[in-house]
């Protein structure tokens, strides 16, 4: 996709006030996050008064206000996740990482996020890195994954581990 | 296939552009079907779809070999999965690796690979294709299976299976009132969660005053594990868009929404793709088929909240304002989205509407029970065997798709309890299995059907801990607008904290069940009328949980944090020493080849060891 700019953004949606959810999406996607600036554009625009621009980016969860990490952690705490033990993922970062959901390290390495249900329940718990879907997981393979991207290029020892026991497991089918 | 699509402009066109994309596509020899649904994505699928167009460019096979990628085939624990015909023979578990030998051996030679086939659990015997599957054999599914047979970015697919047909047959055929005389035969009830009767709401929708009205798919699927309209949207979005058509023919409206979660890529981007092509064949648009019809429609994203999937809250964020409910004093069906009459319906409920038209009422009503027709598609989820999508008759008893379909639960265990219908339903416990999946009798028992999920639990899930979570779930997912919910939600969820934290009081129980009747009866929407279910399931079937954690400062099932400690069985342990090396606290100890122990004050419970014992030495107690 072509790269998105306010202008293209906004493109054949003034003065459409019920065009804000999808301005304010494309504006997420482009930034990753809501920047104050681009609000007042877009109130001006649209035509809707900057405080709604403001409680409607408020309000709704897809949307961010702070900018986010180089890389963002998706844990998911649907119910399907919740009972194979979502919750352990959750405290994993926090305890390895020191962030709890919606925080983003200081050295903005890591953003952590929470979601209700990525509909992929079969395969819970569900972890996104980066928008890759990882099914399945466990404390100890999450702990790896941080690693990975935090030592980029150092094999680290436990991914090293699963690696083989990734090739030993055997087909489940 | 042609470049520049050619304008069905009548029924007849339709007819022969379905007999010309029927014989192009005996073009080609054999037809691979793979799964690039979201399930199967995640593990992975796209790499082997990527080595099967390798490889088949490399051997040159490209024109007589179609790959069809496709949305869910329901069994999405076995993915990435791969149907292949002739022959019907179906692989799982695929790996970008095996796209060679699959080539080479199956496409080429016609052998098929044994060690890509499904294993029959019980008979450990390879089955070589889709009907011989446990899991499948018991369904009857009538909306999913079509997926198999379209790629969603595909309009020319759908037309091939016979997709639109049934909008011509109404446009010629029907009134909009027989069509909503042949939905009420249908006993189409919505597939949204409370089974309200859709022709009754079409009917009051038609004769609403007003020239402008609107109709709109829900497709915010908000209740946590259910991912069924995500899949039906994604793999088969033109079975919606028809529905809408037919719909929007019956109530006299001209413009439809899709109102659809952000979080569901994948659907956002197929059904604007379809939207787009069925626009480019005028299938959308004005006067489509010649009927004197005109409609077209639109893909609106939601942001993230459950309460937006509740109507009228659904409208307002339609409206690009935030997602509070209002009270339905007036109802939607005259006063909806921008103050017009307004239809709304959920994804399997439009996706129903066609298949009815096609086959007729009756075929539709000859399937289900008393008050509940047709088919409903249910995601089984949690600590189940068999997770995946399953379609069945309404009236299937919970039994048959747990056990019979599902394999029952994971590692041996027993089932103890089944969730269905996610934050607004309940918790059934074992002998209350043999109910059968039935509006009605899901509610009469403290349950609902709900949107669909169905959640097993087995002695590894704690009740009270579900119950926690689905308050804090609501708790955070409540819009704030009214006191009962607002601050109701919060107080119950205080009280099931302190149970789990071992702070329990035996008196509290009797608070919460107050808390529960009040929140349940002075809320002004759904989400906090339903949201004591969970609380209040739990507590008439499970007692004895509560009781553990609050006499006892005990958890069973080994679950809430505070009351458990992670310990070794000194007779189990052989001193390996994985779990020391894994342990990020350092808080197990041990000699090599000598039985180890963890220091209960180092320990967070971070549950690392847990996964790494391969001797099933480590306890939570
Ligand atoms: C809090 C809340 C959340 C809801 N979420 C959804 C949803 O995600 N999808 C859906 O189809 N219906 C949802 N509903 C039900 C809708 O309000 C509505 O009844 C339904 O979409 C109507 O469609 P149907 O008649 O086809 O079932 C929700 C209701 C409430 C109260
Ligand atoms: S019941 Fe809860 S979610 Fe519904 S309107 Fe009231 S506060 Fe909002
Ligand atoms: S991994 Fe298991 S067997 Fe090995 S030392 Fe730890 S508890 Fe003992
Ligand atoms: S639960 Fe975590 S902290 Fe406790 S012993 Fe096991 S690995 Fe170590
Ligand atoms: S509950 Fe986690 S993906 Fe649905
Ligand atoms: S996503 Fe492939 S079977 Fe469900």
């Amino acid at each position: 996709m072509s790269v998105l700019t306010l202008e293209s953004i906004l493109k054949g949606r003034r003065s459409q006030p019920h065009q804000l959810i999808e301005v304010l999406h494309d504006v997420q996607e482009r930034y990753r996050y809501i920047p104050e600036e681009d609000m007042r554009i877009v109130s001006r625009e649209l035509g809707v008064p900057l405080i709604e621009v403001y409680r409607v980016a408020n309000f709704y969860k897809a949307f961010s206000l702070k900018p986010l990490g180089r890389n963002v952690i998706t844990i998911c705490t649907g119910t399907a996740c919740h009972v194979r033990g979502s919750n352990l993922l959750s405290n994993q970062v926090l305890g390895q990482l020191g962030i709890s959901p919606g925080d983003t390290t200081e050295d903005g390495q890591f953003t952590l996020e929470q979601v209700n249900c990525l509909g992929a329940c079969a395969l819970g718990p569900v972890v996104v890195l980066n928008g890759t879907y990882y099914k399945h997981m466990t404390p100890s393979k999450l702990r790896s994954l941080i690693n990975s991207v935090n030592e980029k290029g150092i094999e680290d020892t436990d991914d090293a581990k699963s690696k083989t026991k990734g090739k030993k497991r055997q087909r489940s089918c | 296939m042609p470049k520049v699509k050619p304008r069905v402009k009548s029924v007849k066109d339709l007819a022969e552009l379905r007999k010309r994309l029927r014989s192009s596509a005996k073009n080609f020899k054999s037809k691979l079907t793979i799964c690039g649904g979201t399930g199967c994505h995640a593990s992975r699928s796209q790499d082997v779809i990527d080595a099967v167009k390798k490889e088949l460019k490399k051997r040159k096979l490209e024109k007589s070999v179609r790959v069809r990628v496709t949305g869910c085939h329901g069994f999405c624990e076995q993915g990435p999965l791969m149907i292949l015909e002739p022959g019907n023979i179906f692989y799982c578990g695929l790996k970008p690796e095996d796209a060679g030998e699959i080539i080479a051996e199956t496409i080429l030679k016609g052998e098929v690979i044994e060690r890509l086939l499904y294993t029959d659990p019980v008979t450990s015997n390879k089955v070589q294709t889709e009907a011989e599957i446990p899991f499948y054999r018991a369904q009857d599914r009538q909306l999913l299976a079509q997926n198999r047979h379209v790629d969603p970015c595909s309009i020319e697919d759908y037309i091939a299976i016979g997709g639109y047909s049934a909008l011509a047959k109404t446009l010629a055929e029907f009134s909009p009132e027989k069509v909503i005389e042949e939905v009420k035969i249908s006993g189409l009830r919505g597939r949204g969660g409370g089974g309200f009767p859709t022709a009754r709401k079409w009917a009051e929708c038609r004769s609403a005053p007003g020239e402008e009205k609107y109709v709109i798919c829900n497709a915010d699927e908000g209740d946590p594990g259910a991912y069924m309209d995500r899949s039906i949207l994604e793999g088969n979005p033109h079975l919606v868009i028809e529905g809408m058509m037919i719909g929007a023919w019956a109530i006299g409206a001209r413009q439809g929404y899709v109102y659809v979660r952000n979080e569901y890529p994948l659907a956002v981007k197929h059904a604007r793709i379809a939207i787009q092509q069925a626009r480019e064949y005028g299938l959308l648009g004005d006067d489509i088929l010649g009927g004197g019809f005109s409609f077209d429609m639109e893909i609106c994203r939601g942001g993230g909240a459950f309460v937006c999937g509740e109507s009228t809250a659904l409208m307002a964020s339609l409206e690009g304002k935030v997602g509070e409910p209002r009270p339905k004093d007036v109802h939607t069906v005259t006063d909806g989205l921008w103050h017009k009459p307004t239809t709304l319906n959920n994804v399997e409920t439009w996706a129903n509407v066609s298949p009815i038209i096609s086959n007729g009422a009756a075929w539709f009503a000859g399937k289900g029970t008393r008050g509940s027709k047709g088919t409903k598609i249910f995601a089984l989820t949690g600590r189940v065997k068999n997770t995946g999508l399953v379609e069945v008759a309404m009236g299937t008893p919970l039994r048959t798709i747990v056990f019979d379909i599902g394999g029952g639960a994971i590692n041996g265990r027993a089932v103890k309890a089944v969730q269905t219908g996610g934050p607004s339903g309940g918790c059934l416990p074992l002998d209350r299995l043999d109910l059968p999946v039935d509006f009605d009798a899901l509610y009469d028992a403290g349950s609902m059907v709900g949107s669909g999920g169905i959640v097993v639990m087995d002695e590894k899930t704690c009740m009270v801990d579900v119950a926690k979570y689905f308050l804090a779930f609501l708790q955070d997912e409540s819009c704030g607008k009214c006191v009962p919910c607002r601050l109701g939600i919060d107080r119950m969820l205080e009280i099931v904290t302190d149970i789990t934290e071992g702070r329990g009081r035996p008196e509290q129980i009797d608070l919460l069940k107050e808390l529960a009747d009040t929140v349940a009866s002075a809320s002004l929407c759904g989400l906090g009328k339903t949201a004591p279910n969970p609380v209040l399931s739990t507590l008439r079937y499970f007692p004895e949980e509560y009781e553990a954690h609050i006499n006892e400062k005990r958890c069973p099932a080994g679950v809430c944090r505070e009351l458990i400690e992670y310990e070794i069985d000194a007779e189990k342990c052989n001193g390996c020493g994985a779990c020391r090396r894994a342990c990020p606290h350092d808080a197990i100890k041990g000699k090599k080849k000598e039985a180890h122990v963890i220091n209960s004050r180092k320990c967070q419970k971070c549950g690392i060891c847990l996964s790494g014992c391969k001797f099933d030495s480590i306890i939570v107690t």
